[in-house]
């Protein structure tokens, strides 16, 4: 758990983060979203002592951070930079050794652990562990960091843009695996992006910045249809239609739909899922009606495309 | 005429010297090299990040870099005298920037997100310097240490000049005697020397990222191996002499004194710009000077009786292209007004209120003139130009400022200098390459470093002044078409000297009395 207390960061005149608060449940992920400049990445590298705030006081698990020697604080935290920062000197396996060896484990409880996740990670240990960062892919890459952050197993993450460096089509990829990780599901993580669907799909909880100031923190949801100001609200505007099917889920509409008996239809399509990917499902499928199923109540219930946009817009008229 | 000697064999029977020079020039460079990196490389480290220390450092070795090298080592007498010492210290200097600059570069150049990543991970300062800073920027930092390395190869011949060795000897030497196996014999291993250890570390930095750990071991161990060639030439109590590199290989100098005189002393190479100085504040005990330098008075020097007549005369004279005298025939007439003018003393004189008074020699030139009643004001004819030539050093440049006035005051003619053309072999091809007209030349240098006489006709002129003038007269108009004119009185003769109270107090007076008091320390 990260909780994070009027912290301030003022270089010489300019205050990049002002007074900011903020509160991370354990296994949550909260996201960091906003243009460049907006404090965001100052914000997480105050966490790790990376950059010292200026005031304010932050707890991570329950410990003042500031009475940790910065070193040994960084030692516990799960860190990915931008560019994903592997040593280009080091290969695969060096890179992912790095924290272990500050520890000081042993040289079998490195390997053993390496082994482990670079399979988890799809880079089979035999393959790659020789190879240097220069020779796989950006997908590779990222993946070794992601890898040599998780070793040491911190209860806490913090990811300064993961996969900003990638392609579209990789970063895509990426972030699916990404979210599919057991591993992760258990971190408490604070990650930073300027791009608002990674924001959608990864976050609990999305702070969104402007000019050193949180703005407005929330769910996707909140953020969508509760704008608290204009900013807000025109910060979403370029992609609103698209943002708000991906941000409701079939669960906040249910009503809207026609009870449907039985289903032949395997996998079951489950109503956690967003409106967006309900839409994606008929498109792929090339069907014109799909059955989803809500598994606290046990029901079903059919969708199409026009069910799905009137539920869409009643949803918005009536919040 | 004896047949000449091919370089290998020179190599072969010089192969002695040959390897000590060539060890002290490695420790020369290394030791230095050592130093500016053991220096350079933790300043570098330091300034990168801080900006104004980085443009302090940076722009203070860059201006030490722009100093002519040849100037370092003359700004390194006054501070630290001559010998090992001050060669090193200017080699230092000299590798400093590019160690400083190519740290810097290299440790800068190391990408953010990398550092950034190392320290987000936990690693401390000094891990991530050894670890991740240092690795990344060694192939940066070898480049620098490999140019750092080509420089001070080269700049160490120049460590010759002021007694601290290395293959500079030979090539100084080399040139001076007009002795192309001589020059050769140090230039080429020298340069094989350069390429050699540019290879050795280029090695070093293509064995890739990952071996760079080792290479930050192997480095310094290297240098510290190389370094320990350099053995500082020891000479108890004895006498120490400093001789220049000419004087070092020929027959009248250095070789003579062994094989007439059977002396042998512990002995330097030294360059005579900073020689007379170095024996006043008694660096050195004897010195091979000239009879009619300034210094000698300044120095309060003697020079030691050559009693059995090795060092032939040196009168000097204007050596003159036969053609340029046929098509301006007054030039001769205005160049012998000078003939029998100055003698021993008078030119001692003149030398001492350039070299020790520090008066500009075409003040002094037109001093004596006017006192001579020589001088006349400038005809500023346009008859043609007549381009003058000098060696480097006061003696010259005084006569070639009187030669100007009087071809100037007397003839149609205008005049043109080009003086400090180094030695005798610089200003001789100079002149038969029609580069310049004329400069003064002294009958005993032709005679031994341009004619090179067979055994038997140097027994039969060297003895006498006029035998010696007439033979290289007539010598030089058949061999070369140049022409040697009337004296101008004086001998400037090779000589060696010592300090005056010194001499005295061991009662030497002769070169006989010297070898004495040598054999007797023995």
């Amino acid at each position: 758990m990260i909780i994070a207390e009027n912290i301030s960061k003022k270089f010489r005149a300019v205050h990049a983060v002002n007074n900011v608060s903020f509160e991370v449940k354990e296994g949550n992920t909260l996201v960091l979203l906003g243009t460049s400049g907006c404090g965001k990445t100052t914000t997480l590298k105050m966490l790790n002592r990376l950059i010292e705030a200026t005031s304010g006081t932050i707890y991570i698990n329950e410990k003042n951070i500031f009475d940790q020697k910065p070193e040994f604080l960084r030692r516990t935290i799960g860190y990915v930079s931008q560019n994903n920062g592997l040593f280009p000197h080091y290969t695969v396996a060096e890179n992912v050794a790095i924290v272990p060896k500050l520890l000081k484990w042993s040289k079998t409880e490195i390997i053993e652990k390496t082994v482990e996740l670079l399979d988890q990670l799809k880079l089979p240990f035999a393959h790659f562990a020789n190879k240097y960062p220069n020779e796989l892919s950006g997908g590779q890459q990222q993946r070794v960091a992601l890898a040599r952050a998780l070793i040491s197993d911190p209860p806490v993450m913090l990811m300064d843009e993961p996969f900003g460096a990638l392609d579209p089509v990789t970063r895509a990829q990426v972030r699916a695996e990404f979210t599919a990780m057991p591993l992760l599901k258990r971190k408490t993580i604070v990650l930073v992006t300027h791009d608002i669907q990674e924001a959608f799909e990864l976050g609990d909880a999305v702070c969104l910045m402007d000019k050193g100031k949180i703005v407005q923190s929330g769910t996707a949801k909140e953020l969508m249809f509760k704008p608290e100001n204009e900013f807000v609200k025109s910060f979403f505007d370029q992609q609103r239609l698209f943002l708000e099917l991906k941000s409701l889920t079939f669960d906040d509409v249910w009503n809207e739909f026609e009870t449907a008996d039985e289903t032949t239809q395997t996998p079951l399509f489950l109503s956690s899922k967003s409106l967006w990917e309900g839409m994606e499902k008929l498109s792929n499928l090339n069907k014109n009606r799909l059955i989803v199923y809500q598994s606290a109540t046990k029901s079903l219930k059919y969708f199409t495309l026009t069910a799905i946009q009137n539920a869409a817009a009643s949803y918005k008229q009536g919040k | 005429m004896e047949v000449q000697q091919s370089l290998w064999e020179f190599m072969f029977q010089q192969s002695g010297k040959l390897w000590s020079q060539t060890i002290t020039h490695i420790g020369l460079t290394c030791i230095s090299l050592f130093m500016a990196v053991f220096i350079g490389l933790p300043l570098g480290i330091w300034i990168a990040g801080r900006k104004k220390a980085a443009w302090a450092v940076l722009g203070l070795a860059g201006i030490m870099q722009t100093i002519p090298s040849m100037a370092l080592l003359g700004f390194m007498i006054p501070l630290l005298g001559i010998g090992p010492l001050p060669a090193i210290t200017a080699l230092f200097l000299y590798a400093l920037l590019p160690v400083i600059r190519n740290t810097y570069t290299g440790i800068s150049g190391v990408e953010p997100a990398v550092t950034e990543s190392a320290k987000g991970m936990g690693m401390n300062k000094w891990q991530i310097l050894m670890q991740v800073e240092l690795p990344l920027a060694m192939p940066v930092i070898l480049a620098g240490i490999r140019t750092a390395t080509v420089i001070n190869v080269g700049v160490a011949t120049l460590a010759a000049y002021i007694a601290a060795g290395g293959l500079g000897e030979f090539i100084f030497g080399g040139i001076a005697l007009n002795n192309t196996n001589m020059i050769l014999a140090g230039a080429i291993p020298a340069a094989l020397l350069s390429i050699g250890l540019d290879f050795l570390l280029s090695l070093l930095q293509k064995s890739g990222l990952r071996r760079m750990n080792k290479v930050m071991l192997v480095l310094p161990v290297l240098l510290l191996v190389l370094s320990s060639f350099y053995l500082v030439p020891y000479t108890g109590n004895q006498l120490l002499a400093g001789f220049t590199p000419e004087f070092m290989g020929r027959e009248d100098g250095y070789l003579g004194l062994k094989s007439k005189y059977k002396l042998d002393i512990p002995t330097v190479v030294i360059s005579d710009a900073v020689m007379y100085k170095a024996a006043f504040e008694k660096k050195l005990d004897i010195i091979s000077g000239y009879s009619t330098d300034g210094r000698l008075k300044a120095y309060n020097l003697v020079t030691l009786k050559d009693d059995k007549n090795i060092f032939p005369p040196y009168y000097a004279c204007p050596l003159v292209r036969t053609e340029i005298l046929e098509k301006y025939p007054e030039l001769e007439t205005a160049l012998n007004l000078l003939s029998g003018i100055i003698h021993d003393s008078v030119m001692t004189e003149l030398n001492f209120k350039v070299d020790y008074l520090k008066l500009a020699p075409e003040k002094v030139a037109h001093d004596f003139l006017l006192s001579k009643g020589l001088y006349k004001k400038p005809l500023k004819g346009s008859k043609g130009t007549i381009r003058l030539g000098s060696k480097i050093f006061a003696e010259q440049y005084i006569l070639v400022e009187m030669y100007k006035e009087l071809i100037e005051g007397n003839t149609q003619l205008t005049v043109q200098t080009r003086t400090g053309l180094g030695g005798t072999k610089i200003c001789f091809d100079a002149l038969t390459n029609g580069e310049i007209d004329l400069y003064p030349e002294y009958t005993g240098t032709g005679l031994l470093v341009i004619l090179k006489p067979d055994t038997k006709t140097m027994s039969r002129v060297s003895g006498s002044r006029e035998k010696v003038y007439d033979f290289v007269r007539s010598e030089f108009s058949r061999q070369y078409k140049l022409q040697w004119l009337k004296p101008i009185g004086f001998n400037n003769a090779y000589a060696l000297m010592m300090r005056k109270e010194q001499a005295q107090s061991l009662n030497i007076t002769t070169i006989t009395d010297l070898k004495q008091f040598s054999s007797n320390e023995h």
